[in-house]
């Protein structure tokens, strides 16, 4: 009776919440690395990145997590769907997993996983002295355009030079073949 | 003490997408489905930014703006990569990395 109560407060209410959370981000990052059809794993891709939207709300920032579901999940999910769609047909035969390579693959996952764990555990995480209270959207427009003024203009250049790129990339063979 | 409002546990959340990712780059074999894996390994590199920016950062906007820059980075990367195996698989009609070995001396 006492935990059904806890429940129904507002904490146990944003703590169920927080465990769906989790549990769609793990589940759809296992879906999207274990699934053998390559488009279950974009649709895991999708889900996860939807609950790492939900724990940037957790996190206090509502604005990061609509980015996050407007890049990651409107335009690279989408990007890969279309990478799917022109390259290999999903019909034909997949060959067999190799059982030595996924004994490596997990062993080599779990030991990277348990050595930074351990570093998690140990370490003693220390606060800064002074904390400002500031979550505005205004707030991070100005630190774009003051303090990171370079590194966004930098970062505006790689991505003109990136869709540049890849228009190359991908229209090459078609000159030359033709 | 709220499990949502503790550093450590969006640490080892982190920690778990990282691992599952590294799994798949380590054990798949097609190149989308290790481009899969990464994206999975770089949101997991976010968590960790907004989670400091959220309980130790002296300004909470810095992480937020770091986080903007790995998305960013993360779709031109995205694009190159995607464009790459669009040509490798014009070229070689697979899109399987263990028969992409034209650069094998």
């Amino acid at each position: 009776m006492n935990f059904l109560s806890g429940l129904f407060t507002p904490q146990g209410v944003a703590t169920i919440a927080f465990i769906m959370v989790v549990g769609v981000t793990i589940l759809g990052a296992l879906i999207a690395v274990l699934a053998r059809n390559i488009f279950h794993n974009v649709l895991g891709l999708a889900l996860s990145l939807m609950g790492v939207a939900g724990l940037f709300v957790f996190l206090n920032s509502p604005f990061l997590a609509l980015m996050e579901i407007l890049i990651y999940v409107g335009a690279i999910c989408i990007a890969i769907c279309f990478a799917v769609m022109l390259s290999e047909p999903m019909y034909l035969p997949k060959p067999p997993r190799n059982p030595l390579k996924i004994q490596g693959a997990i062993l080599g996952a779990g030991a990277v996983f348990a050595f930074l764990a351990l570093l998690v555990k140990q370490t003693k995480w220390v606060p800064a002295v002074e904390r400002s209270n500031d979550w505005s959207v205004t707030t991070i427009g100005h630190y774009l355009l003051k303090d990171y003024s370079l590194i966004f203009e930098v970062v505006s250049l790689l991505l003109l030079v990136a869709m540049l790129g890849s228009i190359v990339i991908a229209r090459g063979g078609r000159g030359s073949s033709s | 003490m709220l499990v949502f409002n503790q550093l450590q546990t969006y640490l080892y959340l982190a920690l778990a997408l990282f691992a599952i990712g590294l799994y798949g780059v380590l054990a798949r074999r097609s190149l989308i489905a290790m481009l899969i894996s990464i994206e999975l390994m770089l949101n997991a590199a976010s968590i960790n930014f907004m989670a400091f920016n959220r309980f130790l950062a002296p300004h909470p906007a810095v992480g937020q703006v770091i986080a903007l820059f790995i998305m960013a980075v993360a779709a031109a990367e995205a694009a190159i990569a995607l464009s790459i195996i669009v040509a490798v698989y014009r070229k070689l009609k697979s899109i399987n990395v263990e028969q992409a070995t034209e650069l094998r001396g």
